[in-house]
């Protein structure tokens, strides 16, 4: 019973969906509770005097925070800003969509405006409009993705062959971080050997402290970081615990240590942290977006990120994640757009947020794709998890958009995943870090997640990572143990990797590597301008793109058929005896069967033998009075056009079509063609308890009496989606049989018990 | 005679390998799987060099991204100093870490005059000056 007696049931339907797990904040620019616009956002303004910006945004120079101080002296190209300032913001946000003005125009005068000039124009474009600015304004050509690779345990066996399982469906970028902070060695350690089973190149990153990160670059063990925060109000900066110029000290640090760097922002954190001054969340993220780029960072991680949940509360707080991705391309930033925090409780939310970004392309898709669990995902979970790999693929699939990754066949998956478990095994061994038996690594090679592996504790974990901090080892030493150890492919790749280091490509915009061949925002510029231009996937990339794990054929259907005509042959025997003629008995009903029926085809979409479906029929038909005739229609596949031949043949006027794939109808002589008696259109629904009930009240029908229609349960899911291909191709099968001018055939029918 | 690097032979890794040496001098092409294998290079091999950085710096430039090159220069400037000093530096840098803007000026006079860091000292005396008129000194733990 419900608990609400005089409340709409529909409420109760709705309270079991993940949507009413969400809650929505009501627009409150007062609390911060904005997105693309409030009324407490500043006009654009800009006042140069002698080469100096000394009015920034309604702010004169004596009153600037740090973040203006920052934005003046290091963003504002001050020759570019007295056009970039001019041009209306209407006129830039159409120019922004005018496939005729090229990207480096746009990316000129952007450097020329202000934070509020940009979130202004960024607010003016609807989610159609900021898809096509996304498809032209992002850096690099080609679209990436980034996975987050970690799990419950921080067990390095588990993440290598996890990180093989990544690279290999794509990934351009592995991300891990750790649940005991002193684990972080034997993470990167596991994500380096793990990548390099599958791929040369693959980057890694392992988000911990600072200090840390450094180290763990330094070492090698790492090639790009991102956890460089940036926020939009002063006081949030502080209580991140640093400011524009600590961060852009640290991205150098990160650089001389040849990292590639990434900054993130995103909107909804200066909400979360109380001091968002009452500026709409896409102003703040402008003013992040324009720090990073005066810090000189390559790019960013975007698009809401911890904060998505809080920006997506708010009205318009999806297209606004959408505008600050947007705008990070405008500034010229490698843009990992965001997807990462799930959003939402409603799958319908997540799918459609990723669409935009997935069609128009970026940089990275997701700044953090959960390439394994959930429950495993340290981060927290993402959008799109190991769980959801096949939602996006098929995403891919449906647009022949390419997100970065591909399906892997499942014995490639599982050779790579062994083959990361013994190597890391070596390596670890080789080292003197641990020994590893074989129910370990047979723990994790299938597993899905750590719920399912016995491998080390989290203590013998820490005992190997402070094995590595003293003896400092890292990339050299992991190389010099794969190749002692037999692993020259996965030694080479990492040394090829060593060689990458030294001449620092990756360092460069939007830099990934694939196949050894570093593609950045210099070498692979992203040279969008309207269609058929930019990343156009090559035929071999679409054939990937349209990969899943299973995928229907004719010869599948043709092979399935030949499987169960031998069985059938024992079960039934349909032989013609003859042009059929119109019968005189009232009480004759004729089953009119179609080409295929028995034929090329012997079971229907519902799964049911079509011997079964014949007996039921004409069983049904005799236990209600009638009489039965079995005919083979030949001129017509088509279910009314069966159904309406047999009721004419039948003495008593009424005749049921069926179709190879099971479809149904109950007809009668004297109506057209395409009205019915009943007619039963979802052959998957239908059981053969149903069919024995269609032959009875056929026979009812006959007989002249008034049977209550058969009743079949209505299905709610996609029940085509399930069945429209094996139907199509099935019908296919039998529409081909079809001899235009041939004459019904009397059937005789001949059941031979299997179980007799 | 080895032609002059150029921004247009980026990527560097793929055109002009023979422009790239290891932090210790050697040509690039030691860094083999054997190499590692055997202990004839090892971690002091591993890295960029400040000419490497530089260079991606001019990369950058040609390609009109002058504030990413400006950083590269500042990394090149980093690459000598040691970890410890990085991350000292660094956490001065942090709100509340340096008592006053004469703290902040010397460690960048010292890595000016230690490491040459002409561009890293330009960066923290800019800071120095900022964070005393938006009162960053105030102590936080």
């Amino acid at each position: 019973m419900t608990k609400h007696p005089n409340r709409w049931r529909r409420y109760d339907v709705w309270d079991e969906r993940g949507i009413a797990q969400d809650r929505f904040a009501a627009l409150d620019p007062e609390y911060g509770f904005a997105a693309l616009r409030s009324p407490y956002d500043p006009a654009p303004s800009l006042v140069i005097e002698a080469g100096r910006v000394v009015l920034l945004d309604g702010v004169a120079e004596p009153d600037f925070d740090m973040i203006d101080t920052f934005i003046a002296r290091h963003h504002i190209d001050v020759a570019v800003a007295p056009e970039a300032m001019a041009t209306g913001s209407a006129e830039f946000a159409r120019m922004m969509v005018d496939v005729n003005v090229p990207r480096s125009n746009l990316v000129r005068l952007a450097t020329g405006m202000t934070p509020a000039k940009l979130a202004e124009v960024a607010a003016l474009l609807n989610v159609a409009e900021l898809t096509f600015a996304q498809a032209k304004l992002r850096a690099r050509r080609t679209p990436g993705n980034q996975a987050h690779v970690t799990n419950a345990k921080d067990d390095p066996l588990q993440m290598a062959a996890d990180a093989a399982t990544a690279a290999l469906y794509g990934f351009d970028e592995l991300e891990t971080t750790v649940r005991v902070a002193r684990n972080a060695r034997t993470n990167a350690l596991a994500l380096t050997v793990g990548a390099a089973v599958a791929r040369e190149g693959v980057l890694v990153q392992c988000s911990v402290e600072e200090a840390e990160e450094l180290r763990l670059g330094l070492a090698g063990l790492t090639s790009y970081t991102e956890t460089m925060s940036v926020y939009g109000t002063e006081r949030t900066f502080i209580d991140g615990d640093d400011t524009p110029w600590s961060k852009a000290f640290l991205t150098a640090a990160y650089t001389s240590r040849g990292l590639k760097a990434r900054s993130t922002s995103g909107s909804g954190a200066e909400l979360l942290m109380a001091f968002h001054e009452k500026r709409s969340t896409l102003y703040l993220e402008a003013r992040c977006l324009c720090v990073q780029r005066a810090m000189g960072v390559q790019g960013t991680q975007n698009g809401g990120i911890d904060g998505a949940p809080i920006t997506a509360s708010i009205p318009g707080g999806v297209r606004a994640m959408l505008a600050e991705n947007v705008l990070a391309a405008l500034l010229d930033l490698e843009c990992a757009s965001g997807n990462d925090t799930r959003h939402s409780a409603s799958d319908i939310r997540v799918g459609a947020k990723i669409a935009p970004t997935l069609a128009a392309g970026t940089d990275l898709i997701c700044s953090g794709f959960g390439s394994i669990a959930d429950y495993d995902n340290s981060f927290g979970a993402s959008s799109f998890n190991a769980e959801e790999i096949e939602d996006f693929l098929a995403l891919q699939r449906d647009f022949l958009a390419d997100g970065g990754l591909a399906h892997v066949d499942h014995d490639v998956v599982v050779a790579a995943r062994r083959r990361a478990l013994d190597a890391i095994a070596a390596v670890l061994e080789e080292l003197g870090l641990a020994r590893v038996d074989d129910a370990m690594t047979a723990s994790v090679v299938h597993a899905h997640g750590s719920a399912e592996t016995s491998t080390f504790s989290l203590g013998q974990v820490a005992a190997m990572n402070e094995a590595m901090a003293a003896r400092g080892i890292g990339l050299a030493e992991v190389i010099g143990a794969l190749a002692r150890r037999g692993f020259a492919i996965e030694a080479e790749r990492l040394a090829a990797f060593a060689r990458q280091r030294a001449a620092g490509d990756y360092l460069q915009t939007a830099a990934v590597i694939r196949d050894g061949r570093v593609l950045s925002a210099v070498n692979d510029p992203n040279d969008y301008a309207g269609p058929g231009t930019g990343h156009v996937p090559s035929p071999a990339r679409q054939a990937a793109l349209a990969r899943m794990r299973e995928t229907w054929t004719r010869e599948r259907v043709l092979d399935g058929e030949a499987r169960l005509a031998e069985a059938e042959a024992r079960r039934m025997r349909l032989a013609p005896k003859g042009i059929a003629a119109k019968g005189d008995d009232g009480r004759e009903v004729v089953v009119a069967l179609g080409p295929g029926f028995g034929t090329r085809l012997h079971r229907t979409t519902g799964d049911v033998a079509l011997s079964e479906v014949l007996r039921a029929l004409v069983e049904g038909i005799e236990e209600a009075g009638g009489l039965a005739r079995v005919v083979r229609v030949r001129h017509t596949a088509d279910t009314s056009f069966i159904g309406l031949t047999g009721a004419r043949l039948a003495g008593s006027g009424v005749g049921i079509g069926v179709q190879g794939k099971g479809t149904c109808v109950i007809h009668r002589a004297d109506l057209a063609p395409h009205t019915n008696l009943e007619l039963f259109p979802q052959a998957p629904l239908i059981t053969a308890r149903h069919y024995r009930a269609i032959g009875a009240n056929a026979a009812r029908y006959a007989l002249g009496e008034r049977p209550e229609p058969v009743r079949i349960a209505p299905y709610t899911g996609a029940l085509n989606a399930r069945h429209h291909v094996a139907t199509a191709l099935l019908y296919a099968l039998e529409a081909e049989l079809v001899e235009a001018d041939a004459l019904p055939q009397d059937l005789e029918v001949d059941f031979h018990d299997p179980r007799v | 005679m080895t032609r002059a690097f150029d921004p247009s032979d980026y990527p560097i890794g793929e055109k002009r390998l023979d422009l790239v040496a290891t932090p210790t001098g050697r040509p690039v092409s030691d860094l083999t799987a054997p190499a590692f294998a055997e202990g004839r290079v090892g971690r002091a091999d591993i890295g960029i060099t400040a000419e490497g950085l530089r260079r991606q710096a001019e990369v950058a430039r040609a390609a009109g991204r002058a504030r990413l090159a400006d950083n590269f220069e500042r990394g090149a400037e980093l690459v000598a100093v040691p970890d410890d000093v990085l991350i000292a530096t660094y956490e001065l840098l942090r709100p509340g870490r340096a008592r006053d803007r004469a703290e902040l000026e010397a460690a960048a006079a010292e890595l000016r005059r230690a490491y040459g860091a002409e561009r890293i000292a330009w960066l923290i005396e800019d800071a120095a000056e900022v964070y005393e008129r938006r009162g960053l000194f105030r102590r936080r733990f």
